[in-house]
């Protein structure tokens, strides 16, 4: 009776902490991570950035939250009014669903499920739905060239992206995010990252990976949905206030989401590189030197063309993915790991 | 196959050298001049509209109009006025308006003036709403400029020696400065200017 009287009270403060948490979570992260872009857009190219908001301009996400709330939403007239306001929600979803099961340290997980990785792919996949939904119901020409570009480009790029997971999910034998993180333990040498032993080409693994995340999240080079020169703005175009404002945070969102995903495939997670102290911290660390990895390859590298995109896909990450998912069971069968 | 893999060997590394370029750049210091907290030197020989030199010994204009440059002007935009006092030998200035708005900066009343009794000011920062705010008195922009430098203080702040305080140019129209004074010049910033 107590049992379950505790389990009754117990379980929905427990759901109601992580969702507030995972959401203020993601949310000042988007807004945070859009002053980092700023910021660091503007070293790359040797300008200060955003300075005149608050210090260090750091009040800048604020500002210009504010400015987007206080615009009009403009619903055009013949778009699908149902989908255009869908569009905007369901793009935050996966982010904020894919981080209930990010194992964040040891016991810091809004939930500890035993198919948390397949999970994330699953939910992964409705952010590119959303962003089609989006395009589709604008009615404009941009919105679905973009719609048709982000299709055929995450089709591209989830199939190198799961050959990988897989790759992954043999190793360590499970779909546990936490207990692939626990797999990992012992000094930098044990992530999955530097496991030659296992696999030889495990860093080209994490690099397919890692493209494969720029190219599902449309980042630089790979942003063909929003191609500003090209499409204006994309799926986006039609987009005022905070509809165009919600997309934009979905974008940071799903680049944490993916961060975090690389640094507990890869990276170990929340071990430590030295084999002691291991903790939230590490796990921040090493997402944020993600993060910024990322902002770091947006303002290096121009955008390729589409073909060029396509091309990378097909004819270089799949193969070279699927060689390494043929070695790794060839090597787990002769080996005795 | 060799050649694809030594081509796709070639294009990583040559992307990773791109990322290497880009942190180098990442951790060396901006190069912006962040106007208007801070602004570039301005040259020696930098070409502002006309202004009137006062001779150091007297603390007057060293102009005893003779309206060379007035007669050298192209777009006839100088006007010079003066009286002879009682006892001296020349002319002295009573007012000089020159009308800016036509004004194309050729310099040919600089090189006119025999005396060197009009110079090139350092004045870029003429921003304004009315176009009255550029026929100005060269002669009342003098001896405000005088007043201001013997009672520090005493006339609009801007005007004075080596105030190192920035000031926004927005700042100006709000001050009305340009439109109230009665010599109609654009409220000088140069001592701003010249902070850096």
């Amino acid at each position: 009776m107590t049992q379950a009287l505790s389990i009754l009270t117990k379980e929905p403060l427990r759901l109601l902490v992580s969702l507030v948490a995972i959401m203020s979570f993601v949310g000042l992260n988007a807004a945070y991570l859009v002053w980092v872009e700023r910021k660091g857009a503007a070293r790359f190219q040797r300008r200060p950035g955003p300075t005149e908001v608050g210090p260090a301009g750091l009040l800048q996400p604020i500002a210009d939250a504010l400015k987007l709330l206080s615009k009009q939403l403009i619903v055009p007239d013949g778009v699908d009014r149902t989908l255009f306001r869908l569009a905007p929600m369901l793009v935050m979803a996966p982010a904020l669903a894919g981080l209930a099961v990010m194992p964040f340290s040891r016991a810091l997980a809004a939930r500890n499920i035993n198919v948390g990785l397949l999970m994330i792919f699953a939910f992964g996949s409705i952010n590119v739905i959303a962003i089609m939904l989006g395009g589709w119901s604008s009615r404009n020409k941009y919105a679905i060239i973009s719609a048709a570009r982000v299709v055929s480009q995450d089709v591209a790029y989830e199939i190198p992206m799961l050959l990988v997971v897989i790759t992954m999910i043999m190793i360590t034998g499970t779909m546990n995010l936490n207990e692939i993180v626990q797999a990992q333990a012992g000094g930098f040498w044990h992530w999955n990252l530097f496991r030659v032993w296992v696999n030889p080409l495990m860093p080209i693994t994490f690099l397919i990976f890692y493209i494969c995340m720029l190219a599902e999240t449309n980042r630089a080079p790979f942003d063909m949905a929003e191609a500003e020169s090209e499409l204006v703005a994309g799926a986006y175009t039609e987009y005022s206030g905070m509809g165009f404002g919600v997309f934009f945070m979905a974008e940071y969102a799903n680049i944490l989401l993916g961060s975090s995903l690389a640094t507990v495939l890869f990276l170990g997670g929340w071990q430590s590189p030295f084999g002691a102290f291991s903790g939230l911290i590490w796990f921040l660390l090493k997402m944020y030197f993600i993060v910024f990895s990322v902002v770091w390859v947006r303002w290096t590298f121009p955008r390729t063309q589409f073909y060029g995109l396509l091309n990378l896909s097909w004819k270089i990450l799949i193969p070279i993915s699927l060689f390494t998912l043929l070695l790794t069971s060839a090597l787990l069968k002769v080996l005795p790991v | 196959m060799k050649n694809v893999i030594a081509e796709l060997y070639d294009g990583l590394k040559s992307l990773f050298i791109g990322m290497r370029i880009t942190i180098g750049q990442f951790f060396q210091p901006t190069v912006t001049v962040r106007y208007p907290y801070e602004t570039l030197k301005i040259p020696a020989r930098f070409r502002g509209h006309i202004e009137l030199v006062r001779d150091p010994a007297t603390g007057q204009p060293k102009c005893f109009v003779c309206k060379l440059c007035e007669k050298a002007c192209p777009s006839d935009c100088i006007t010079v006025e003066g009286i002879k006092p009682e006892g001296a030998r020349r002319k002295t200035v009573t007012s000089y308006r020159l009308d800016f708005t036509k004004c194309s900066l050729c310099g040919s009343c600089v090189e006119a003036c025999r005396d060197g009794a009009i110079r090139f000011s350092r004045e870029y920062n003429l921003a304004s709403t009315s176009k009255d705010d550029f026929v100005m008195d060269l002669f009342q922009r003098l001896e405000a400029e005088r007043r201001a430098t013997e009672k520090p203080g005493s006339l609009d702040g801007t005007a004075t020696g080596s105030s190192l305080v920035a000031v926004d140019p927005t700042q100006r129209a709000a001050a009305g400065v340009p439109a109230a004074s009665a010599s109609a010049q654009p409220k000088r910033l140069e001592t701003t200017l010249e902070a850096k």
